[in-house]
């Protein structure tokens, strides 16, 4: 499981939208084959934060490391070396699960030959393979949900990055999901995972705790608990959240 | 790259809509433009009140409806009818005779007649008065043959590129230039849209891709469709409607690329600004079908715009690839004569471009 090695490294990061201070100079380190939970209320920065850790977002000033990669001069190698799936599960409706697999495959460099493998693996796996020929669009939710993830690990990347992955999704299939979670952070894969959920917080390894741009808190779930003397990380969230002073839309 | 292409291709065939607009539409514009929306007049319902019933009044009538312009609706007893059978609707022209038309003419050298026409569409209207004027001129030239007329002023006109005033070959360069700008520009914003509704830009900006590549990814299958749309449209124009071809076939694909690289730039710069797949359409369809229409030449003469507008054309592509297009095909010139307008979408693409890549790194930042 968690090393102690940090494969993401962060210091005094900050974004700032005109006067906006949407990050405001935030520290954390995330360990290789950890599960990271990112929380934060709605406009607390936590996915302008996780924008920039994934390349498709430049800082106002800090640093930051993502797979050892300088996230300023070298996005490239850090593209390569990252999974990324959002909420929107972001596959292409109207192309089968074979042709988003051979796609996906493709913008990532694997080879024909990968790809077939990777992909009858991955379909075989989920229990897809009657499926293969049809469009994602016939797919309910969760099977989509499944495969976007499966498909976000199939260049074997060093870290995902799951923007509130189970968005939507009833509890039973959030429930097998994170099951999915766990099977790769055993194989040495780092997750990086934001939600909305605290009971999701609870599975996580460490979370850190978003509020105003800044990170309020950073432990293990059991030990955020026992600080605030709470039961349950709902609880820990209220607390913080409470002094919050952006707005929830913002 | 390829996967990247492959993939576009299969959003095109696959969503109805969008082959209808890539394929159906331009091929249906051409045919209504081309035998529908006319500004010949032909078969043009008339009245006619013929108070001399003479000679002459009965050979004009004649020469009337045996040119093929006009058809007989019936014959008016006073003026109190001519009203009334305006407002039925049905006649376009009523033609009066004046009384004594023949002895007139021998007499005193002057003949009554007078044309009205309904001028509620006021261009079928002054077609129509002019073709029945000129009809009534044909006849008076037969009568003087045998007298010669001192003094007399003839300018001799002739129709240069277009000798029978087609309004085919007006149209078919107007219709190229407006259908490539709703395929090239409007799909591929939709299309750059739809990836951003969908999520799948995200996807796309995370991967190892450069954005670069993504766009040309996404243009490049537009280039192809809207290659093989303009051949469409000229073959139709060349074998349908005979449209001459008289310059180089070579500069004729030469700056229809050109012409579909720009407007894809266009589109390009729309979806930097579009977020979602209606915004796109709508932006495509207000801010370059209407200016395209109304302000390329196509449909109204620049040159009797007011400033404002004439200035405004400037800014309009089409305007200047119906330049070239009308020059290639009607007049047969080279090239070499058309170098300012393509200059000017060389330039106008480069700033395009340019721009849509400042749009875009100012949203990376």
């Amino acid at each position: 499981m968690a090393s102690i090695d940090p494969i993401i490294s962060v210091q005094r990061l900050t974004k700032k939208f005109g006067t906006f201070t949407a990050v405001d100079a935030i520290s954390f380190e995330v360990m290789k084959g950890e599960i990271f939970g990112f929380l934060g209320a709605n406009g607390a920065g936590k996915t302008t934060a996780m924008k920039i850790l994934i390349g498709i977002s430049r800082p106002t000033s800090g640093t930051a490391t993502v797979a050892g990669y300088d996230i300023y001069k070298e996005t490239e190698q850090i593209k390569k070396s990252i999974g990324y799936m959002s909420q929107r599960f972001s596959l292409y409706n109207d192309l089968t699960i074979r042709e988003n697999i051979e796609f996906f495959g493709g913008i990532y460099g694997l080879t024909q030959h990968q790809i077939r493998d990777k992909g009858e693996a991955l379909v075989e796996k989920l229990g897809l393979q009657d499926n293969y020929k049809r469009p994602i669009s016939d797919l309910p939710l969760g099977w989509k949900q499944k495969l976007a993830f499966s498909i976000a690990l199939l260049h074997d990347p060093r870290i995902i990055f799951l923007d509130e992955p189970t968005g939507g999704v009833d509890p039973v299939t959030r429930r097998i999901f994170w099951n999915m979670i766990y099977e790769a952070a055993h194989r040495g894969v780092t997750i990086f995972v934001t939600t909305h959920y605290m009971d999701e917080a609870e599975y996580c390894n460490r979370v850190s705790m978003m509020v105003d741009g800044k990170i309020e808190a950073l432990d293990s779930p059991g030990r955020l608990k026992d600080k605030y003397g709470v039961t349950s990380m709902n609880e820990v969230f209220v607390r913080l959240a409470r002094n919050q002073t952006r707005g929830k839309d913002a | 790259m390829k996967g990247f292409i492959t993939k576009e291709f299969f959003h095109i065939f696959r969503d109805r809509r969008s082959l209808i607009i890539l394929f159906g539409m331009p091929i249906v514009q051409i045919l209504l433009f081309g035998f529908a929306i006319t500004n010949e007049i032909r078969n043009v319902n008339i009245a006619i009140l013929d108070k001399a019933h003479d000679t002459s009044s009965e050979r004009i009538i004649e020469k009337m409806l045996a040119s093929g312009y006009f058809v007989m609706n019936g014959y008016l007893e006073s003026e109190d009818e001519i009203e009334a059978i305006f407002q039925k609707g049905k006649i376009k022209a009523v033609v009066v005779f004046g009384p004594d038309l023949d002895r007139n003419l021998a007499t005193g050298g002057n003949g009554a007649i007078q044309i009205l026409a309904d001028a509620t569409d006021p261009n079928t209207a002054n077609t129509i008065a002019n073709y029945a004027a000129s009809i009534v001129r044909d006849y008076q030239a037969e009568i003087n043959l045998n007298t010669t007329v001192p003094f007399q002023i003839i300018p001799e006109v002739r129709m240069l590129y277009n000798p029978e005033l087609k309004g085919v070959f007006m149209f078919i360069p107007g219709t190229m230039t407006v259908i490539l700008m709703l395929v090239s520009a409007m799909m591929t914003s939709i299309s750059i849209a739809r990836e951003k509704e969908m999520g799948t830009m995200e996807v796309l900006l995370v991967s190892p891709l450069k954005p670069v590549q993504v766009v040309t990814g996404k243009v490049l299958p537009y280039i192809l469709l809207s290659s093989i749309n303009a051949a469409v449209i000229l073959l139709l124009g060349y074998f349908v409607f005979k449209m001459p071809m008289e310059g180089s076939l070579i500069a004729l694909m030469g700056t229809t690329l050109l012409f579909i690289i720009t407007t894809l730039s266009l589109g390009i710069l729309i979806s930097t600004v579009a977020h979602t797949q209606q915004m796109a359409m709508m932006i495509s369809l207000m801010g370059l079908m209407l200016p395209t229409i109304m302000l390329s030449g196509f449909v109204f003469p620049i040159d009797s715009m007011p400033w404002p507008l004439r200035f405004l054309s400037n800014l309009i592509p089409a305007k200047w690839f119906i330049i070239i297009l009308k020059g290639l095909m009607l007049k047969g010139v080279s090239i070499t004569y058309l170098w300012k307008e393509v200059l000017i979408l060389v330039l106008m693409t480069l700033a395009l471009i340019g721009l849509s890549v400042k749009k875009y790194a100012i949203r990376l930042t």
